[in-house]
């Protein structure tokens, strides 16, 4: 059974970890009467809604192995995160979806994976970090770049360590500003990229606000990195998910039905255009 | 008559043709003037036609006044398209229901079911109902409410005679004449209307009206019409292909020019016939268990259109305007292969500030930097 994009469906909640103190993740579970098992990519969103409130696209943190749940990573930002931060286990969510493209993973199996994101960004990617370990044998070194605002900002650091503890597998931190306690850098994410390791193997996917991608990308280009091999996921406003409503249109394109996760090569004219 | 060529319908027996339509299960529904405007609505018989009624438009401006003539159709597109009918204003997409305990529910709801059979649609309209078309229906998940009123949508396609002077579908290829897209087309002469049918149910349709042949002169009279309607349009889109050159200069000097005047009020995205913007919402009901999930038509001209955490990303009239009509003239080619604009004119006309985009693009065709 295919699930309807134009209706939601019934979800519950099952755990709610607080990540930082603005910063939380759920797991949710599809109820009764749901298509099961729910399948989806990395990089791919759901539309999750609150009850009498509204919807908001999602992107789904968790693995697609794990088909019982799914989880969401999400920032306290507006009035649907609001209402969203105040729910606990047992409460419902409405769910459409899963909708978009997803990062292009099968067909980097034996690649070297750079993963660098800055800002809020970093959802996408993580999804990504964990498909990654999950399957850890397919895919060469892995290799993280994270830039946040403030040292309070940095939540899963003990994800972070413990990519440090492991064979092949880094993380770098980084913050524009520093403070007492912070062991990372201090600084914009790209101020690391001189240090990261890169070989002809290396495919890198890159999330966060524009500026950040835009100054990434020219320098891992200068480094030599093709622009196929180099991967973004964009981010605009979605309300339908179905490519009708226009929101997310970004030139030629509805990003919820071409993207959101773009090779840099198609997308490198529309980037950095104010107001596009 | 022999099948599928065109009958003269004389004017006293329009009340025949709305017979008929009833007589099939449909709903008349065409264009009456009404607080000063010529608008569709329901229609009771060919009383509630316009009657010797002209229009006057110009960028910002638009009056009706009475003609000497006693044609119903001496007039061009008031400011409601065929979009209202397929892709409404307002519509209720599902109801949520929360109980105390247990999952949520959710009902799909659909829109009435009418049989609408509409008369007086002019070329431009069904070039954008085309393209409506293509957006609502052949993507990967076509659109449920839309589906369900065009599948059962009549059109009665007139040939414009009286173009406005905001007019320029001769420019954009869409008109003056319907050439597809209906089931009966009707072309105007003063003493009736040649009838010609578009579609199988239109070929009945015409059967059942037993009309007799055009006497001689009246075809070639027609198309004289016709062919005058597209001469007299004042107006028109810039020659050749100019879309990559007007997508590739976001920042070209003139766009600032037309914000100047632009008061970003969204009236030209609601006149348009093509443009689908929408926005969605909840309605919570005050019993706290139950919720309509609504959507309503939306704009690029409005902040929360771009609406990304923690601003829009269109800040200004500037980017939003140059989001409307690149999109409308430009990238639409990508999207759905031709223009979005079919030269209704409507932009002009519903403009408060009387903006003419026809007029603009020249300027933002030139090369900025005067190469």
């Amino acid at each position: 059974m295919e699930a309807d994009p134009h209706l939601p469906r019934s979800a519950v909640i099952r755990e709610r970890i607080q990540e930082s103190p603005t910063v939380f993740t759920l797991r949710v579970q599809m109820e009764e009467g749901s298509p099961r098992p729910f399948r989806f990519s990395p990089g791919q969103f759901n539309m999750i809604g609150v009850f009498g409130v509204g919807e908001i696209p999602l992107s789904i943190v968790s693995d697609p192995l794990d088909v019982d749940f799914f989880d969401h990573t999400v920032r306290v930002l507006g009035r649907v995160t609001q209402a969203m931060s105040r729910l606990v286990p047992g409460d419902r969510l409405s769910v459409r979806g899963p909708f978009g493209n997803g990062w292009p993973m099968d067909e980097k199996r034996g690649r070297d994976i750079v993963l660098i994101s800055g800002g809020l960004g970093c959802a996408p990617l993580v999804s990504v970090v964990n498909y990654v370990l999950r399957r850890r044998g397919d895919f060469g070194t892995l290799t993280v770049l994270h830039g946040v605002k403030n040292p309070g900002d940095l939540f899963w650091k003990d994800r972070f360590d413990r990519l440090n503890e492991g064979e092949g597998t880094r993380a770098f931190l980084t913050s524009d500003t520093g403070g007492p306690g912070w062991e990372g850098s201090v600084g914009p994410v790209t101020d690391l990229i001189p240090h990261l390791p890169l070989t002809p193997r290396t495919s890198a996917k890159i999330c966060g606000p524009e500026p950040m991608m835009i100054a990434t990308i020219k320098m891992l280009v200068e480094r030599g990195i093709p622009e196929d091999e180099l991967w973004i996921s964009m981010e605009r406003n979605m309300q339908c998910a179905t490519g009708f409503c226009g929101h997310c249109q970004l030139g030629e394109l509805f990003i919820c039905q071409s993207g959101p996760v773009f090779r840099y090569s198609d997308m490198k004219t529309r980037l950095g255009i104010r107001g596009l | 008559m022999p099948e599928g060529s065109q009958g003269f319908l004389k004017r006293e027996r329009l009340q025949d043709l709305f017979d008929l339509l009833v007589r099939f299960g449909f709903e008349p529904v065409g264009p009456r003037v009404q607080d000063g405007i010529i608008v569709y609505a329901p229609l009771s018989g060919p009383e509630d036609l316009p009657w010797g009624v002209r229009d006057l438009q110009d960028p910002g401006s638009y009056r009706i006044e009475p003609d000497l003539g006693e044609r119903n159709f001496s007039w061009a597109n008031g400011p409601q398209a065929l979009k209202p009918f397929l892709f409404a204003p307002r519509d209720t997409l599902w109801e949520s229901r929360r109980d105390i305990s247990g999952p949520l529910s959710f009902s799909p709801l659909s829109p009435p079911n009418r049989r609408l059979a509409v008369i007086g649609v002019r070329s431009c309209d069904l070039a954008a109902l085309s393209l409506q078309d293509r957006h609502f229906l052949k993507g990967p998940f076509p659109d449920p409410f839309y589906k369900a009123r065009r599948q059962d949508l009549l059109l009665i396609a007139v040939d414009c005679s009286h173009p406005a002077r905001t007019c320029f579908c001769a420019s954009t290829g869409d008109g003056p004449e319907a050439r597809s897209g209906f089931d009966l087309a009707l072309g105007e002469l003063d003493e009736g209307f040649l009838v010609r049918p578009g579609s199988d149910l239109g070929r009945t349709l015409l059967r059942e009206l037993s009309l007799a042949p055009p006497a001689p002169g009246m075809e070639e009279r027609l198309t004289a019409q016709t062919d005058h309607a597209a001469s007299v349009q004042e107006r028109h889109l810039p020659p050749g292909e100019f879309r990559h050159d007007l997508v590739s200069r976001p920042d070209h000097p003139h766009w600032a020019q037309i914000a100047a005047r632009c008061l970003s009020c969204g009236n030209c995205t609601a006149v348009c016939p093509t443009c689908f913007c929408f926005s969605e919402r909840e309605e919570p009901a005050l019993d706290g268990h139950h919720s309509l999930h609504v959507r309503e038509w939306d704009s690029c001209f409005t902040a929360g259109h771009s609406y990304l955490h923690p601003a829009p990303l269109r800040e200004d009239t500037r980017v939003r305007y140059r989001q409307w009509l690149t999109h409308k003239l430009g990238t639409w080619h990508d999207q759905y292969g031709r223009s979005g604009c079919v030269g209704c004119g409507r932009c002009l006309t519903w403009c408060p500030v009387g903006i003419d985009f026809t007029d603009d693009l020249p300027r933002l065709l030139e090369d900025p930097d005067g190469g």
